[in-house]
């Protein structure tokens, strides 16, 4: 496999896009971005892919005017996933392995407050048995939530400390749509919202877009004194089935962090939408209590549908180029309950340091 | 570094029709993969990953599909990307399900493009209307007709070239048994005869709504040695360019002629039309045959619709395109390029039935998409590649 790092990163996650910009409005800024932090321009790129939604945007081929953000001439080596910017950079990592680029650009984008976000998501699920009773997310993610707890897997104060954890980390990040912990017991205290859910238990609404700059070799030493290299990558998915999955676990989560390698990891930013989420995969990527989980706040306190996934791995591979961990973890969830999921493991050292 | 070979091993697709009311999207799906592990000698579980593709989400009205397909198409358990690149899809599902293997991530692929357009409406899902733009709700064929009158004008040609296009193609299809439309007696006067719809496209000369998956699996080379007739990787490629610019020529796009001097670079060809036996080429609409002959670089610019008309595009001419039938007879749109680039697959494999053309040994895969923006291609041989 050739050496290949996370180099570039830009966010923006918001309650709702001031006055509906269009998704090139959205991106340009946030390729200037990488663009300055890398010193490249877009002749640099070798490849392109995004990551979006139809169904989010509301409309067929919504990624096809995002391609106008990269500029006109020349054509571009480019390509789409309808999945998170994780599986985007997934998909640009295998392109550098092929050895027919050095370089790439991923980004996505998503507006999730143009319509009921928990409602458009119910169009995810089985569309002969489930989609015409219309679950919503947060109604699925309360069943999930509660299944562990009558396991006795977690329970309420478990969720809180979560969410209390992740707030008041959200306060050193500027991007965060919720900050501002309070205590695990004034947390308890506010109502429920799909209970055992509390609204703090739940990911905000969040739009959203981010790029990832990833480059090989010696690429990526020319732009980062500590670039982030990428030392293990996977992603697997679950049956969707709600009604014979074991809620309280994720196995396509297990079988990514078996895959890519979580042993040594220092910091773990987890795509955890719900609270309970983090705990079931803290579990499954087998993180012990010395990991620093979700320094950025994690989605509790921004979520922007189809981006929220590669920031958790931007923000984990800052924390390789800012020299504050040696060895972090990014993880993406999509579907249902944590149905599939992606682990990207980095490193400081190409060959994973001591390891 | 170069990438490590890779080679298709198993194909599958399904019986293409309007309507498959007798299976669903997950039979549908399993319909063409079911047939392409058999070709490959291989069950589900010798696959390491799955590659999904398919064309906007509002054609079945399912968000992400594959999520609740995942179990159905034997992903559980392993890695699924899923692949959206509007008409080029099916072809670029395929290249990304082939650098899987190029890359050495993995083995054993298997690649699924399908559309079941009869759950919803194609002409509905492309017309929703989006704010802050002027709606057309004209579909794909009043997008395309003014590319078309202005090839014709551009290039003299004459206005039934497009009827030899949908006459061939239409007749191509009756020795396909997966084909869409079976018209007998397809002749250029009876395309000519048909209703124009955007003028200057003939009823006839459009591709049909359907539903319809193909499958493909695709190996590295040591797995590939215990197929008798693989089909090898030759070379690929993706290329975009932007929908807004004034200095876009969308008769002949610069990412078009991009992509294929890049491609025919990469697999050692230096004449195309000499050098490649047949090719499979995305023509949704008739015109558009001598319109890629020219972009690919079969002909001189203005030159390609003499190709076509002289019959070197016949399956017994010189470079045979769509002997298939082509889109023009079979249009499950998500599925359609991987059909093209299964289809090259099945002539250098020689299993191409009744539209085999004898001693292909080189073949183009074609797709592309958008508004003549997105492109992808493969060359495939039937020897292992040796550069």
């Amino acid at each position: 496999m050739r050496d290949v790092a996370v180099v570039g990163f830009a966010q923006r996650q918001m309650e709702e896009f001031d006055g509906s910009p269009t998704c090139v409005e959205l991106l340009v800024p946030l390729f200037a971005e990488c663009y300055e932090q890398t010193g490249w321009t877009r002749q640099d790129i070798g490849f392109w892919c995004s990551g979006s939604s139809d169904y989010l945007a509301g409309r067929s081929f919504s990624f096809v005017q995002a391609v106008d953000a990269i500029g006109v001439m020349p054509p571009v080596n480019e390509s789409h996933v309808e999945m998170d910017l994780a599986w985007a950079m997934y998909e640009a990592w295998v392109k550098i392995q092929t050895g027919e680029v050095d370089t790439a650009l991923v980004y996505a984008f998503g507006k999730s407050s143009a319509g009921q976000l928990r409602r458009t998501l119910a169009l995810q699920l089985d569309p002969y048995t489930m989609t015409p009773l219309w679950p919503d997310t947060v109604s699925l993610a309360g069943l999930q939530a509660r299944a562990g707890i009558d396991a006795g897997a977690w329970d309420e104060r478990a969720m809180a400390e979560v969410a209390q954890r992740s707030l008041t980390d959200a306060e050193d990040n500027e991007h965060a749509l919720r900050r501002g912990g309070s205590s695990v017991e004034e947390l308890l205290a506010r109502p429920m919202y799909a209970d055992p859910l509390r609204k703090h238990d739940c990911a905000p609404v969040t739009d959203g877009a981010a790029a990832i700059v990833l480059a090989a070799g010696d690429r990526a030493r020319e732009v980062r004194e500590r670039p982030a290299w990428i030392t293990g990558i996977a992603h697997s998915i679950d049956p969707m089935s709600m009604g014979t999955r074991d809620l309280t676990r994720a196995p396509s989560a297990q079988r990514a962090a078996v895959a890519a390698g979580t042993a040594g990891v220092e910091v773990a930013e987890l795509h955890a939408p719900f609270s309970h989420q983090e705990l079931v995969l803290r579990r499954e990527l087998g993180l012990g209590d010395d990991v620093r989980v979700n320094p950025s706040g994690g989605a509790l306190v921004g979520n922007p549908l189809f981006s929220a996934g590669g920031i958790r791995v931007g923000e984990a591979a800052r924390r390789i180029w800012d020299g504050t961990a040696s060895r972090t973890l990014g993880h993406a969830t999509s579907g249902p309950a944590l149905q599939q999921n992606l682990v990207c493991v980095m490193d400081a050292s190409t060959n994973g340091g001591s390891r | 570094m170069t990438k490590q070979p890779a080679a298709v091993i198993g194909i599958g697709q399904t019986h293409h029709r309007a309507k498959r009311e007798d299976v669903s999207m997950a039979g549908l799906c399993r319909e063409a993969i079911d047939r392409a592990l058999e070709d490959a000698g291989m069950t589900l579980d010798d696959i390491d990953a799955i590659v999904v593709g398919k064309a906007p989400d509002l054609f079945e009205g399912v968000m992400m599909p594959e999520l609740f397909l995942a179990e159905s198409l034997g992903a559980a358990g392993k890695p699924l990307l899923r692949v959206h690149t509007a008409g080029s899809v099916g072809g670029s599902t395929s290249i990304v399900a082939a650098s899987l293997v190029q890359s050495g991530v993995h083995r054993k692929v298997l690649t699924v493009a399908y559309e079941k357009q009869s759950e919803s409406n194609a002409m509905w899902a492309l017309s929703v209307p989006v704010p802050f733009s002027m709606p057309v709700h004209a579909g794909a064929g009043g997008y395309f007709a003014p590319h078309v009158r202005s090839y014709i004008r551009r290039s003299g040609a004459p206005e039934h070239i497009g009827a030899i296009v949908a006459a061939k193609d239409r007749t191509n299809a009756l020795k396909n048994p997966y084909a869409h439309l079976r018209n007998p007696d397809t002749t250029v006067e009876s395309v000519l005869a048909s209703q124009v719809l955007w003028d200057p496209i003939r009823y006839d000369e459009t591709c049909p709504s359907s539903d319809g998956a193909c499958a493909m699996v695709i190996v590295d080379e040591a797995t590939a040695a215990s197929s008798p007739n693989p089909a090898w990787v030759h070379g690929t490629v993706m290329r975009s360019e932007a929908t807004s610019a004034a200095e876009r020529d969308q008769v002949n796009p610069q990412a078009s002629r991009d992509a294929a001097a890049y491609l025919w670079k990469q697999a050692g060809i230096t004449d195309p039309r000499r050098e490649i036996d047949a090719a499979e080429i995305y023509v949704p609409f008739s015109w558009f045959e001598p319109m890629w002959l020219e972009s690919l670089g079969f002909a001189e610019s203005g030159e390609g619709w003499k190709l076509t008309e002289s019959g070197a595009t016949a399956m017994d001419g010189e470079i045979p395109v769509n002997s298939s039938g082509g889109v023009l007879s079979s249009n499950p749109i998500g599925a359609s390029g991987m059909l093209r680039f299964a289809e090259a697959a099945l002539q250098v494999r020689g299993l191409a039935g009744e539209h085999q053309i004898d001693g292909a040994r080189r073949t183009l895969g074609h797709a592309y998409g958008g508004g003549s923006q997105f492109f992808a291609m493969w060359v495939v041989g039937s020897d292992k590649p040796s550069h």
